[in-house]
């Protein structure tokens, strides 16, 4: 066999242009199907352990404590169940827009060879945003397939759920990608993340209990959280937890707003880092 | 070189000028690259040639001046000339976890390329590559030399018009360096288009067809490396040691010896069209140097003259 050549002749340019960020998401959820079967496996545990833990030990004792009627009218695991699937939502996108992100940029420097074929800056960008929602829902649905199984939701709630689950996943994904674009080097940086950011923002968000229950001087914690606020559009929309005047748009605004204002600043931070 | 006015430029570059902050990186460059040619910029590091092929790959964009490639404006039609470019990083940026065969076909999915056609193109490109026996190893477990062949395989799964090499063989031993001279030689056969940078004059002369000199992002001379070493330089060279505290004086006494002399840290260079007679004379007045060698002119003469320094530091 030998090569056979006619410079200029096999790529359609109007063609090699469009779908840039699906290649991209592509080529990312090939590589990433090498290791799939610890992503199932985390995928799954994470969900089993919490369910055994919250919903047999914490959620007996509430339930037990209130007369079986559980917080806000609904059984425990029930009301802690939007708080567990938003944060699995920005778990499963934080395992994209961190490490994978670094290693396009810094260590492998993949991004720019993408760059150097007809995909831009931005559809790279779109790609990894891409990627990140994909492996969120992926998490979310393992999650709520667990929580359905084992009748901690119903199935009407499935939809409301995945949404408000996806649009805290984005609003974190599109902030956090901001910041990684931002990095040269890593640093432990994501650790601290970890530990000082998402851990706390999983305890301060009205996760195990409503956010008033907290001293006032403590609530702004979860008014910044992306997590508070799909919690209260979670719970709002999957079994009718009251919300004040206007906070449904509130909620629903502070995400969108948040991932379109993160996104802003990721276009020309990838544009700029992948032109030197 | 009054030929080439009639064949077709696929790089036209005017008054080409690349700024960062207060720092002129390329300084007001001209150059055109015609169809089928293989054209080098020869320069040592920082001179702007990885600048350049930047703005030609069309990522960078310039600060001014003008950048037509294959006939597109690439601040605004970046993706589309790319479609028709193939880039081989200095940093071959492979994705080292995938297997060589899946390297090839990924990247061939980024500019659209149907599946099945890729799976004919990578077995090709494998075996122009030499890499077939290697198809199932990850690209990390190759070595420099075979992860370079692969990273050029993967900058030719879209059958580019230009393939634009940076330093392709630096970092890589000899053998492994002859390997790729003898398979980018057969891409210009193919009529691939090649733009190189190096800062070493042998894979210049071996690979380009023209080259321009480039200093401080500027262009000191331009042509083939036969004319460039013709006009910049005598036909013949003769190297004398005769030890780092000695060059110095010694040298003084050679002057007017030969059209030109070069004092360098560890060796004098006496630039003449008759080596060995000039080495004879030399010996018969009674000098005596450690080692001597009379050789051809190459580039890294042709530099030494434009700017006062050597290439390789």
């Amino acid at each position: 066999m030998s090569l056979e050549f006619k410079p200029g002749s096999a790529v359609d340019p109007k063609r090699a242009v469009r779908f840039g960020a699906w290649r991209v998401a592509e080529y990312r959820f090939y590589a990433m199907s090498k290791w799939m079967t610890s992503v199932i496996v985390f995928g799954f545990g994470n969900p089993i352990l919490y369910l055994i833990s919250v919903g047999l030990g914490v959620g007996a004792l509430v339930d037990a404590n209130t007369g079986g009627g559980g917080i806000l009218g609904v059984p425990y695991i029930q009301f802690v169940a939007p708080a567990l699937l938003a944060s699995a939502a920005i778990q499963g996108v934080m395992d994209e827009v961190t490490f994978p992100t670094m290693d396009g940029f810094v260590w492998d420097k993949v991004f720019f060879a993408i760059n150097a074929t007809s995909v831009s800056a931005t559809q790279i960008a779109n790609g990894v945003m891409i990627v990140a929602l994909g492996r969120g829902l992926f998490t979310t649905v393992l999650y709520l397939g667990v929580l359905l199984a084992f009748g901690a939701v119903p199935l009407t709630s499935v939809l409301p759920l995945l949404f408000t689950s996806m649009l805290a996943g984005w609003g974190w994904a599109s902030v956090m990608l901001a910041i990684t674009a931002r990095l040269e080097r890593d640093d432990g940086y994501f650790a601290i993340i970890g530990r000082f950011v998402i851990a706390p923002m999983f305890l301060f968000s009205g996760t195990f209990y409503p956010l008033e229950q907290m001293p006032l001087f403590l609530q702004p914690l979860g008014w910044i959280s992306p997590l508070w606020h799909s919690v209260q559009l979670g719970r709002h929309l999957s079994y009718g937890m009251e919300l004040a005047d206007g906070m449904l748009l509130v909620h629903l605004a502070y995400l969108a707003i948040m991932g379109m204002v993160g996104m802003r600043f990721v276009y020309p931070k990838f544009k700029e880092r992948l032109s030197r | 070189m009054s030929k080439s006015v009639e064949r077709e430029a696929v790089i036209r570059a005017r008054s080409l000028t690349k700024k960062y902050k207060d720092f002129v990186a390329v300084d007001g460059i001209d150059f055109d690259v015609y169809r089928g040619e293989s054209f080098g910029l020869l320069g040592p590091n920082g001179a702007g040639k990885s600048t350049t092929m930047k703005m030609i790959t069309s990522v960078s964009q310039r600060t001014s001046g003008e950048l037509t490639i294959l006939g597109k404006e690439p601040n605004n039609q970046g993706p589309e000339i790319r479609a028709h470019l193939g880039v081989v990083p200095q940093k071959d940026m492979l994705d080292r976890e995938l297997k060589v065969w899946e390297n090839l076909v990924t990247y061939g999915r980024y500019f659209g390329l149907p599946r099945k056609w890729l799976k004919t193109k990578v077995e090709e490109l494998l075996e122009f590559a030499q890499l077939t026996e290697k198809r199932n190893e990850k690209a990390d477990d190759l070595s420099g030399g075979m992860q370079r062949r692969l990273a050029i395989a993967r900058g030719l799964i879209n059958e580019p018009e230009i393939l634009l090499l940076d330093e392709p063989t630096t970092g890589l031993d000899p053998q492994a360096r002859h390997i790729l001279w003898d398979r980018l030689f057969r891409l210009k056969e193919q009529g691939v288009t090649l733009v190189l940078t190096t800062h070493y004059m042998d894979e210049a002369e071996q690979l380009c067809d023209r080259i321009i000199v480039m200093d401080k992002g500027k262009i000191m001379a331009e042509g083939s490396p036969a004319e460039l070493i013709r006009k910049y330089s005598s036909k013949e060279v003769v190297e004398l040691r005769f030890g780092t505290d000695k060059n110095e004086g010694v040298a003084k006494q050679l002057e007017g010896k030969s059209e030109r002399i070069e004092l360098l840290p560890d060796r004098i260079l006496l630039y003449t069209d008759k080596g060995e007679a000039l080495l004879t004379s030399i010996l018969d007045s009674g000098l005596h140097p450690v080692t001597s060698l009379v050789r051809r002119s190459s580039l890294e003469d042709v530099f030494l003259r434009l700017t006062g320094r050597t290439l390789v530091d």
